[in-house]
């Protein structure tokens, strides 16, 4: 009912609109200005244009300055905080260019709007204006390419030798972690063996597997090299960790990774923000299917003691009994899992990485 | 010949013309020549450029509606997070459950939304309309080089929309992978239902576009190589052209990788192929498919998709420059350095797609190599920002409805090209890749600045095609509303995606990074909201108007290009007797010594002895 009389409100509203509109148009053609092709409306507009850039552009500087702080979630690891510079650097060149560019649009079009008597000035083309700003923006740009150029390859770079190696997997719709244990070699997996209690598909017969743990959120030291690496089993996925700037995607058959180093452990943040609750975290950002906006998984922080203490008190999978049965019985039914560490590398995706970090890694910290 | 004197529209006393007498057609003229054609052969399967560029219009206008209510609803998710939308169930049935929207169902309004604003609106809409209308018109040729293929592509395009449009009604749903729809998600029917029916519909309506696009691109290549009137070289071609020209080769080449790997993901689908899928387990069970990738997938794709970006764009450029010069009275500036630009950028367009990919595990030094590409293109952009400033520089600027809609273009197209060099350099990507940042720049660059340009495109060449005008103080009301609309909806979204919130999101509230945006997610779906309803003054005049219209004169804005030589409303042939020939380039607006402030391009020199340059008086023998 109510919908009803809305939409009747709606349809009158629209005749009374109608009727208007053509009563204007009717008053216009009897009072003649609606012959006079350039009249007061031209004004009116060249005018709103200017109002335009100085409200328009008020109100975009106030509400920046207004959300900056909102905009500016606080960043946690090396490579950031120089993204975090560049990133600035680079705002404030093209915020240089938007202003003079937009500022010549809206008083050009103010001051040059039609004058009775007035003829435009016959300009074609002036070769040498042409190439002063063909070649001044294409040295900002060589430039901006040369700093972006020099960051992403040391970003994308191999990690240092000693980096602190876990693994996380992506699937509808959580995220998965492991870590490589006291041999510290990530074991093998193979998809075929993955089922309700072998969520990662550990293949059991590779040693370097056995010891391998599962947790339930990822814990990294402090200043500390990681190199995440990354697989998705099932469609794609992104690891997102915006107050690390580390992104990568989640590719099913084909394991990524990032590396960056932590430079503020989750108590030292949550202090520095005056948040007891604060936490880091990390998000799915390649769209997956329905659950993709609740892909969330906690990050941990630690002190490098806090964290060794963290890592030896984790149970290896081959003290979980479920897991272990399931194996069993996996690889009974496939035939997979049965050649050791050798057979499983065959059966497996082959690693895209270096060698897992050493023993000392672990000794070190 | 028609005319070869300037005419003037005396019938509203136009500006710096001499009122040389009106060269009058009678307006049964061309009637008579084909009176006795059925309707069916003369509205629907039409064979005239003209009457299929309407057509084209026609549904892009259809499209874009349903594009911006399909908009609407996932803003109303977004924005106000916690309401209860009892009141959609009566139209969206079983995908409101217990008051709230299903979140596989957001996914689909968002893919469903992008397919049809980029490819249905902004390709077939946009390109399909002008390139139609404005070729023969512009070159000076009775029709497309060939008719019965343009024909069949409208009609392609029509089956395509069909399709695509059932699909909203189908039980699991429309296909709801994003519009670039990456496998696995959209090769799995398990991994979403959208992948099931909905994709293969999207699929199939996608081939059909691909045919359309090829056989309109196609026809506009061949008319404006052959098809060029007695004069209208290459050089005398209004800008217009030469974008629509570029626009037309860069979708000869890149839809056809498209449709390559439609094709293999429809394998991949229906007949156990593995071209992108590999160690899937999904729904308990492991899947056979093994050494396919997922990122090839990607590279084909964007191999078209960036293109695309390209072909949305340029005939909206082409347009642009062409209504700015007109309503400054000015020749636009650098009309070699338009091209040239044009043509750097139609180039680079082919080697940059891939920025589109910097964090999906493609090698990194692709992506040093990429970010190399991408930012170079910035710079054949900012030319064409700098000469159509110089074109309005001491101008004469009258602001005309399309005029208005050409300066929100240039602004709007600054303000998301810019953005663009952040998202180019690899490095920053890395932290905006996917965040509403990259939503922000191409709703901007492309999404409102090409809206802008296919207004602007209307407001314009109405009279031409409905031998009527539109109103132009409704149109006024259109653009501020628009224009301020626009900005109130995208600036804000940086802010949201320079905090990292993700894009494809149901609901930020889960995290606490993203949660703090609450208010601003309110104000910028309010925003887009009235900005969505603002649109239908649009609509009201444009329909009001073809029927209703005050009746144009033959060159109502005194414009120098070949189409305002035609009858107000041309026949099927556009001109009743011979042809024009073409003398100048088409830009003769304000031209020192000239009698009035604009020379067609049918004016031979010889007839302007007062204003021809030195190297003209020679032409002039
Ligand atoms: C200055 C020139 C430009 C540069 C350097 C540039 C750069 C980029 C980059 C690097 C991305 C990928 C961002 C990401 O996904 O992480 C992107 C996205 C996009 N750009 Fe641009 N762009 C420019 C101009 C344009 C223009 C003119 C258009 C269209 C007319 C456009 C349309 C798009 C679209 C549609 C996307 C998003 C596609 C998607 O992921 O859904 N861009 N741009
Ligand atoms: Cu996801
Ligand atoms: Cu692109």
């Amino acid at each position: 009912m109510t919908s009803l009389t809305i939409l009747l409100v709606l349809v009158l509203l629209l005749v009374v609109f109608g009727l208007l509109f053509r009563l204007q148009i009717l008053t216009a053609i009897f009072s003649g200005s609606y012959v006079r092709q350039i009249g007061t409306s031209n004004r009116v507009n060249a005018v709103l244009m200017l109002v335009f850039m100085v409200v328009g552009g008020a109100a975009f500087f106030w509400s920046f300055a207004e959300n900056f702080g909102k905009m500016n979630p606080p960043i946690a690891s090396i490579h950031g905080h120089a993204m975090e510079k560049m990133f600035w650097t680079t705002m404030t060149v093209i915020g240089v260019a938007f202003v003079l560019t937009q500022v010549l649009l809206f008083t050009y079009s103010y001051k040059y709007q039609h004058k009775d008597g007035r003829r435009a000035y016959f300009f074609s083309h002036n070769n040498k204006i042409e190439v002063i700003w063909t070649i001044i923006p294409a040295i900002v740009m060589a430039s901006l390419i040369f700093a972006g150029w020099k960051a992403w390859t040391r970003i994308t770079g191999p990690a240092p030798k000693d980096a602190v190696v876990l693994e996380v997997m992506g699937k509808q719709f959580n995220w998965l972690v492991r870590y490589p244990g006291r041999d510290m070699k990530l074991g093998v997996v193979n998809y075929r063996l993955i089922d309700a209690s072998n969520e990662f598909g550990f293949d059991l017969s590779d040693k370097a597997a056995m010891d391998d743990f599962v947790a339930p959120e990822v814990h990294v030291p402090k200043g500390h090299p990681v190199l995440i690496k990354i697989r998705s089993r099932d469609v794609l996925h992104a690891v997102y960790m915006p107050h690390f700037r580390v992104q990568m995607y989640a590719v099913p058959g084909m394991p990524t990774r990032f590396w960056f180093t932590p430079t503020a452990t989750t108590d030292e943040m949550r202090a520095k923000l005056g948040n007891p609750k604060f936490d880091y975290e990390l998000a799915c950002n390649q769209i997956c299917g329905k659950g993709h906006f609740a892909m969330k998984l906690k990050i941990v922080v630690d002190e490098p003691d806090d964290y060794v203490a963290w890592f030896a008190a984790q149970p290896p999978v081959s003290k979980n009994a479920d897991l272990m049965a399931s194996f069993k019985q996996m690889s009974q039914q496939t035939g997979l899992g049965k050649g050791g560490s050798q057979g499983a590398k065959e059966a497996a995706i082959e690693e895209a990485g270096e060698t897992p970090a050493p023993l000392s890694a672990q000794a070190s910290m | 010949m028609a005319t070869n004197l300037p005419v003037s529209a005396q019938s509203q006393g136009g500006v710096g013309t001499a009122p040389v007498p009106h060269t009058e057609h009678d307006d049964h003229l061309h009637d008579h020549e084909h009176h006795d054609q059925h309707w069916l052969w003369k509205y629907v399967f039409s064979q005239d450029h003209k009457m299929i560029a309407r057509q084209f219009l026609i549904t892009g206008i259809f499209w874009a509606v349903i594009g911006g209510v399909l908009s609407s609803l996932f803003r109303l998710q977004l924005g106000w997070p916690e309401a209860t939308l009892d009141w959609l169930q009566p139209i969206l049935g079983k995908w409101i459950e217990g008051g709230k929207l299903n979140p596989e169902f957001y996914l689909a309004l968002v893919t469903m939304h992008g397919t049809i604003m980029v490819f249905f609106v902004l390709t077939a809409g946009l390109s399909g309309t002008f390139s139609n209308f404005l070729i023969p018109l512009q070159v000076g040729a009775r029709d497309m080089a060939s008719g019965f293929m343009n024909m069949l592509s409208y009609w392609f395009f029509f089956l395509s929309s069909v399709v695509m449009f059932s699909s909203l009604f189908l039980e699991t749903g429309p296909a709801a992978a994003g519009w670039t729809i990456y496998p696995p998600l959209s090769a799995l029917p398990q991994a979403i239902s959208g992948s099931g029916t909905g994709m293969t519909m999207w699929l199939v309506s996608m081939v059909f576009f691909i045919v359309s696009q090829l056989l309109g691109g196609v026809n506009y290549v061949t008319t404006i190589i052959n098809m060029r009137t007695r004069g209208m070289s290459m050089s005398k071609l209004p800008l217009t052209i030469w974008a629509f020209f570029l626009t037309a080769i860069l979708g000869i080449l890149s839809f056809p990788v498209l449709f390559s790997a439609a094709l293999l993901l429809v394998f991949d689908r229906s007949f156990g192929t593995s071209f992108f899928l590999s160690d899937i387990y999904i729904a308990g069970q492991a899947l056979h498919n093994q050494g396919g990738s997922p990122v090839l997938f990607q590279h084909l794709f964007w191999f078209l998709g960036h293109p695309e970006v390209y072909i949305v764009i340029m005939p909206a450029m082409g347009m642009v420059s062409e209504i700015l010069a007109t309503n400054s009275r000015k020749p636009i500036f650098g009309y070699r350095a338009m091209i040239g630009s044009l043509i750097g950028i139609s180039l680079l367009s082919f080697v940059v797609w891939a920025h589109h990919m910097f964090v999906t595990g493609m090698n990194p030094f692709l992506g040093s190599v990429f970010m190399f590409l991408t930012l170079i293109i910035a710079v054949p952009s900012g030319v064409k920002v700098f000469n159509w400033l110089a074109t309005l520089w001491r101008g004469n600027i009258r602001f005309t409805a399309a005029m208005l809609f050409s300066v929100g273009f240039v602004s709007l197209f600054i303000s998301g090209g810019l953005t663009g060099i952040i998202l180019g350099n690899a490095t920053l990507d890395i932290q905006m890749h996917n965040t509403y940042f990259v939503v922000a720049h191409f709703h901007l660059v492309m999404g409102s600045s090409a809206f802008f340009g296919l207004f602007a495109g209307v407001y314009h060449w109405f009279p031409k095609m409905f031998g009527r005008m539109m109103d132009e103080k409704l149109g006024y009301i259109h653009f501020w509303l628009t224009f301020i609309g626009v900005y109130l909806v995208f600036m804000p979204m940086h802010y949201v995606g320079i905090a990292g919130f993700p894009r494809r999101y149901y609901s930020w509230t889960g995290f606490d990074a993203f949660s703090q945006f609450a208010d601003l997610n309110k104000f910028i779906s309010l925003a887009a909201i009235l900005a969505f309803f603002a649109q239908f003054v649009f609509i009201f005049n444009f329909f009001y108007s073809i029927f209703r219209g005050r009746r144009a004169t033959e060159n109502p804005w005194n414009s120098t290009t070949l189409e305002w030589t035609t009858p107000i409303e041309p026949g099927h042939g556009n001109w009743p007797g011979e042809i024009p020939a073409v003398y100048r380039w088409p830009y003769d607006y304000s031209k020192p010594g000239a009698e009035a402030d604009f020379i067609p391009q049918n004016v031979p020199y010889s007839q302007t002895p007062s204003s021809n340059l030195p190297y003209e008086r020679e032409l002039a023998e």
